[in-house]
């Protein structure tokens, strides 16, 4: 269990969130919507352990999240943060290594693990190429298996999709609905509202850094919620699974 | 193959040391030459090992510079160790106090003035970009200041002495030089290594780093101990030597798999071979007054760092 209790975050002297509660469950996919300056990164960011809340506090299966070493944290928690910066032009096998860093196997035990990934992620023909010979696609894939590495039991992505084609979309949420039948807790910020409504478990709607609504996708991101909050007037079509948001 | 560029350039320095031995306006036949165990215990030796420890270090300190700062731009003067020991020195000249200990000395206690300075400045958040505008503020300071003393120098002796010593070079150093430089340098090189792991998940961004444990004080403290150690024992026995902190790890990163970490051993050798080879050249060559080891290595420098940049640029294109 992953839980924020009460927690309020200052960025700046801007306030991002305010006494915001929640608790995310193992198992299963939650997507944080809301549009923009919500607070959605500063969740994730906070929940990963990244920012230390003003007030309230993160925990992690019942203790506090401040309180463990950073190893331990970053072997529990996977982070994948929005940008997709690789600063030197390393190999597609040396960027996923880098997942191991928390456990410090990547020559030994883990290498194991850095291969099962490279597979499940159908990066084997790209093993050695270096990422600046990558597609965008093939890039967010390689930096996906780079926190999956890491098997950790949460794994927080911050925009994952933002910038693939939906084949590729669709790929990597397959890749992260099956981290969580595997018992992670994936946590996804999204934009886009109907992959939320179609593979999210749970969806958290942020508005000003506060809890808008929260619940499965279909009350959560209800057509009222989504006017309330976006100020927008849509319609979902189509069956549940396989919904499309209809604006005018 | 994984430590290819280590055996590489291991290899090579071991090829050039004893050449360089023997290298110089006179060539040294240890059979023939009167008094060669003399000239190569008391001279050679020590100078050649003095070009090793110092472009060890300096190589080392930059290949950790770009990693650090994610740039291949960056250079161990950067973060003002360097300047801050060069004024060090500058003022040991300046007040007439330049002897063989106590100049050195002078030039670590700058290198330590400017270590605790960027540590006292941005240590405490372990951000990267203050961290780099403290040390260029730094480094102009440290230079604003050298420029002083030497405008306030009190003849055009001590001008001289001064803006020579500045140049860099290994003439005349011995082994005292060599028993300050190498401990210092070496343990700086540990603490570089030290920073290998951090760096490697800097790669990713300072987010990623922190989400993979990384601790950003911590790896700033090994950074500021590991280039204050390399760079300002550096400069306290040879002057400043530019150019191999820059160049050394562009060389040797195509060799490597490109992590920042394993870029660090290969660069401390090939930072070695570079400035055994330059300072044998400035040996060699056959001019009136001895070429300075840093302009050697600035003119041999810059025309190949430029044709490396243009043959990137086409590689890229």
């Amino acid at each position: 269990m992953l839980e924020a209790r009460d927690i309020a975050v200052t960025l700046g002297h801007h306030p991002a969130l305010h006494g915001l509660s929640v608790a995310l469950e193992p198992g299963t996919v939650t997507a944080i919507c809301g549009p923009n300056g919500a607070g959605k990164s500063t969740l994730l960011s906070t929940l990963a352990g990244l920012l230390r809340p003003d007030s309230g506090q993160v925990l992690l299966d019942g203790g506090a999240l401040s309180g463990l070493v950073p190893r331990v944290r970053a072997k529990a928690i996977g982070y994948l943060p929005q940008s997709a910066e690789v600063a030197w032009d390393v190999s597609v096998d040396s960027l996923v290594a880098l997942g191991r860093l928390p456990h410090g196997d990547a020559a030994g035990a883990g290498a194991a693990a850095i291969e099962a990934t490279i597979a499940a992620l159908d990066l084997q023909p790209l093993a050695q190429r270096p990422v600046s010979q990558l597609s965008g696609g093939e890039k967010a894939r390689a930096l996906l298996a780079r926190v999956l590495a890491g098997q950790p039991r949460w794994i927080l992505a911050d925009e994952p999709l933002a910038a693939l084609d939906l084949a590729h979309q669709l790929a990597l949420l397959a890749r992260l609905g099956e981290a969580a039948q595997r018992g992670a807790g994936v946590v996804l910020v999204l934009h886009d509202l109907a992959l939320a409504m179609n593979h999210a478990d749970r969806v958290l709607v942020l508005e000003q850094g506060r809890l808008a609504a929260d619940g499965p996708p279909q009350e959560a991101l209800s057509e009222a919620v989504i006017a309330r909050v976006w100020g927008v007037a849509a319609r979902w079509l189509g069956e549940p699974g396989a919904r499309a948001l209809a604006t005018r | 193959m994984k430590h290819r560029a280590t055996w590489l350039f291991a290899i090579l320095l071991v090829i050039a040391l004893p050449l360089s031995l023997l290298a110089g306006r006179i060539w040294l036949d240890p059979w023939s030459t009167p008094n060669a165990a003399v000239i190569l215990m008391e001279l050679r030796l020590p100078r050649g090992i003095l070009a090793i420890v110092v472009g060890a270090g300096l190589g080392a300190a930059g290949a950790a510079m770009q990693g650090y700062l994610r740039n291949p731009l960056a250079d161990p003067g950067l973060f003002g160790i360097a300047p801050g020991a060069a004024l060090g020195a500058v003022l040991a000249l300046f007040l007439g106090l330049a002897t063989a200990w106590l100049l050195p000395l002078f030039a670590l206690a700058g290198a330590a003035g400017a270590m605790a300075l960027l540590a006292l400045i941005a240590g405490r958040t372990g951000g990267i970009a203050l961290f780099t505008l403290a040390g260029m503020m730094l480094a102009s300071l440290a230079g604003a200041l050298t420029s002083l003393l030497i405008s306030f120098a009190p003849n055009a002796f001590a001008v001289s002495e001064i803006v020579t010593w500045l140049m860099g070079a290994l003439t005349d150093r011995g082994w005292h030089e060599v028993w300050l430089a190498a401990p210092l340098t070496l343990a700086g090189i540990v603490c570089l290594t030290r920073a290998g792991r951090g760096l490697d998940a800097l790669t990713l961004g300072e987010a990623a780093a922190r989400s993979l444990g990384i601790q950003p004080v911590q790896l700033q403290a090994w950074l500021i101990a590991g280039v204050g150690l390399t760079v300002g024992s550096g400069v306290a026995v040879a002057g400043v030597v530019g150019f191999v902190g820059l160049i050394v790890p562009h060389l040797v990163r195509p060799l490597t798999d490109r992590r920042p970490s394993s870029l660090l051993v290969p660069s401390a050798l090939a930072g070695a071979l570079l400035v055994l080879v330059a300072d044998a050249l400035c040996r060699i060559l056959p001019l009136v007054t001895e070429l300075r080891l840093g302009i050697a290595l600035s003119l041999l420098g810059a025309p190949f760092f430029l044709a490396l940049l243009l043959r990137m640029r086409r590689g890229m294109a």
